[in-house]
């Protein structure tokens, strides 16, 4: 066990964490910004993998991995309209919508993978990570955290952004008030649907580049069905983090050092069955859960469509 | 009711009344079937209009899907073993939807539940016999069944969203489940990890000369019960009446948290009857990381039919026939099997905007009792020949 804590394994530990908690952070924030507003959106793992396609497809034919991205935050925003026009201009059921929107694109995006290339999977050339001069120098956080791509950082600026945004500002409270109290918000003047419109289009731009990350800087391909649950992953963070953004960034590093625990304590020369680890996190949750009783706090009008003057 | 009525006299308002209100229940009673085929026809449609942008004859494909799933015997026994699995975790949704408790963990249910029963049943078959097999039925049931206290807890106690914690233990279900093949039930045998085959005689019983088992008899016979259980019995009204408003349920002296827990315990034991009889009917034998994922594929089945048990039997047999001969027909078409996911969320989307519609058009129109309406008609056209 002496060799757990040496340097090259807690590198390989905590720059797994960061590679793969991105994903699942952006699209929970997402998910908290979309469940603020009073839409509980399931379909976040389809919206990932619409994004997923649409930043390999630009990143392969493009070769540029911002391009990916941007086309990672353009098809997720594509699935997000489907949301927005059947859950909030037109007041369908949330739930069953979020789930046929996760089975097509599932089904969509392997389908046209499948007619484009068939069996192959091509590859993208490498992305050109980003090296902070003086802070990579420093053992094990230096070359885990701060040799990154940029998207890392942008990331983690995007959740100090919305938390900025849903406590400080007046569509923080607007959105916030779309999802406690419609009606109030409504009587205030300001546009429930415009409200939650905005907000699904950004947890669907968030869940795309999520997705996008996924595909062009992860994997470097993509794979059908790549997400494998990190879109159920997001929402189950963002509920437990309660509306508190913060908290996104936490949870999600915690996921990620379970996600790359398998792999360092492989280095560390300690075989570990990874359907262990992958229980790891989900049964903390459980556990707290049950010996905390904390109710997981939800907005009052989640899930439910706002009807103009319905008591 | 017909015959306390008493004969009417040609001339009387009941008479004229009669046959016009017997055409609007005639329409009233075939809307639901309508507001179920419309969206199954456009989402048919729409997934041809996508076969045709991928250059594929979707004429072809459907005419694939037809003669692999329905039309050879050997498709349609494929597709009858395979409607019993799917009825299974049907009924299992229809219990927790219709208390209005969303179980999205029905994956790990069934996986769960498969494992203990793939792993235990080669031993427990070879000396009970047939016993053995009713056994692990009910192991299935009790698995699938225990694998939902957790939630039904945490929502009963502290109203902890149900989403949430259906979702996690499918997670964990999932993975132990895997764990669990890997480790205690694993095989002596060489190759993919799994466990002991349930060698073929050993296995469910067939139907006559076919190759299909009794599965679908069991899978029937909850269907038609649990039809009976929701609509005619205390039991069944409750879980309603819990769904539909639980303070009202409250109200009525009922017991939203024991219901809870009963309703969450059904569904996972229906679900976890389906991975048994599937373990015991189909396969034999889990091979590590099997996942078939029926558990979100029944979900919108169970809405299309709107969580009533019968209808819920056709939707699963036209979904069983697409997904056996969706099998063979993406292959020829040289497509990924994945195309049935898009056909089944295409139907989804598709429901609710026929909902959407109905409830549209039922706004439009102004609600005035019918016998006014005559009336107000009536006088009108007095005054106009006046």
């Amino acid at each position: 066990m002496s060799d757990l804590f040496t340097e090259p394994v807690l590198t390989a530990l905590i720059a797994g964490a960061v590679l793969s908690m991105m994903p699942i952070m952006l699209a929970a924030l997402g998910e908290s910004i979309s469940e603020q507003a009073g839409v509980l959106n399931v379909g976040l793992e389809g919206m990932m993998l619409f994004g997923a396609y649409a930043g390999f497809n630009a990143a392969y034919y493009l070769h540029s991995s911002w391009l990916g991205l941007l086309a990672g935050a353009l098809g997720g925003m594509l699935a997000a309209v489907v949301m927005v026009v059947l859950c909030v201009q037109m007041r369908l059921d949330q739930i069953v919508v979020g789930v046929a929107l996760f089975l097509f694109g599932e089904g969509v995006t392997s389908l046209l993978h499948g007619a484009q290339f068939g069996t192959d999977y091509p590859r993208i050339g490498d992305v050109v990570e980003l090296k902070i001069p003086a802070l990579s120098e420093i053992p094990v956080v230096g070359e885990s955290i701060f040799h990154a791509h940029p998207i890392v950082y942008i990331g983690i600026a995007l959740v100090l952004g919305a938390r900025w945004m849903l406590k400080s500002t007046s569509l923080g409270l607007s959105l916030r008030a779309a999802g406690e109290t419609p009606a109030a918000l409504d009587a205030a003047g300001v546009d429930v649907t415009r409200t939650r419109t905005l907000a699904v289009l950004a947890c669907g731009a968030l869940a795309g580049i999520g997705g996008g990350y996924m595909a062009v800087i992860s994997a470097g391909t993509f794979t059908p069905m790549m997400t494998q649950g990190a879109g159920f992953i997001a929402i189950v963070l963002a509920m437990l983090a309660r509306g508190k953004v913060l908290w996104v960034i936490g949870l999600s590093f915690l996921f990620g050092i379970s996600l790359s625990i398998s792999t360092a304590l492989q280095l560390a020369g300690i075989r570990i069955s990874t359907d262990v680890v992958t229980i790891l996190p989900y049964a903390t949750v459980i556990v707290v859960l049950i010996l905390f009783a904390r109710r997981s706090y939800l907005p009052s009008a989640l899930a439910l469509p706002y009807f103009r003057g319905e008591r | 009711m017909t015959t306390a009525t008493p004969p009417a006299t040609p001339g009387s308002p009941a008479a004229v009344d009669a046959p016009a209100s017997r055409g609007v229940d005639l329409r009233a009673r075939l809307e639901p079937i309508w507001q179920a085929i419309i969206p199954v026809v456009l989402a048919i449609i729409a997934s041809g209009l996508l076969l045709v942008i991928l250059g594929r004859n979707p004429f072809d494909f459907y005419d694939a899907i037809l003669q692999n799933g329905l039309l050879t015997d050997f498709g349609l026994q494929q597709s009858i073993t395979r409607m019993a699995t799917l009825l299974l975790i049907g009924a299992g949704l229809i219990v927790a939807f219709r208390a209005n408790l969303w179980n999205l963990g029905g994956d790990g249910q069934w996986l769960l539940a498969a494992a203990f029963v793939a792993g235990l049943a080669p031993s427990v078959v070879e000396s009970l016999g047939d016993l053995g097999l009713a056994v692990m039925i009910v192991v299935g049931a009790v698995v699938g069944a225990l694998w939902t206290v957790v939630p039904a807890f945490l929502k009963a106690e502290y109203g902890v969203n149900e989403i949430i914690t259906t979702l996690m233990m499918n997670f964990i279900g999932i993975a132990l489940a895997n764990i669990l093949v890997k480790g205690p039930f694993l095989t002596d045998r060489p190759g993919v990890p799994r466990t002991d085959i349930l060698p073929l005689e050993d296995r469910l019983p067939l139907i006559g000369d076919t190759q299909v088992h009794v599965g679908i008899v069991i899978a029937l016979v909850v269907m038609v019960a649990l039809h009976w259980m929701l609509t005619r019995t205390p039991l069944g009204l409750r879980l309603r009446v819990l769904g539909a408003n639980p303070r009202a349920a409250v109200h009525l002296g009922l017991r939203p948290k024991r219901l809870t827990f009963i309703a969450f315990a059904a569904s996972g034991a229906l679900i976890g009857m389906s991975g048994a009889v599937s373990m015991l009917g189909d396969w034999g034998s889990f091979r590590a990381d099997f996942n078939p994922a029926y558990g979100f594929l029944i979900v919108p089945l169970v809405f299309l039919a709107r969580m009533n048990a019968l209808a819920t039997i056709a939707f699963v047999a036209l979904f069983a026939v697409i997904q056996i001969g969706g099998d063979t027909a993406t292959r020829q078409a040289e497509l990924p099997t994945d195309f049935i996911l898009v056909l089944v969320g295409l139907l989804l989307f598709f429901m609710t905007i026929t909902e959407f519609v109905r409830i549209r058009r039922a706004r439009r129109v102004a609600f005035v009792p019918r016998g006014l309406a005559e009336g107000v008609k009536a006088t009108a056209a007095r005054k106009g020949s006046a």
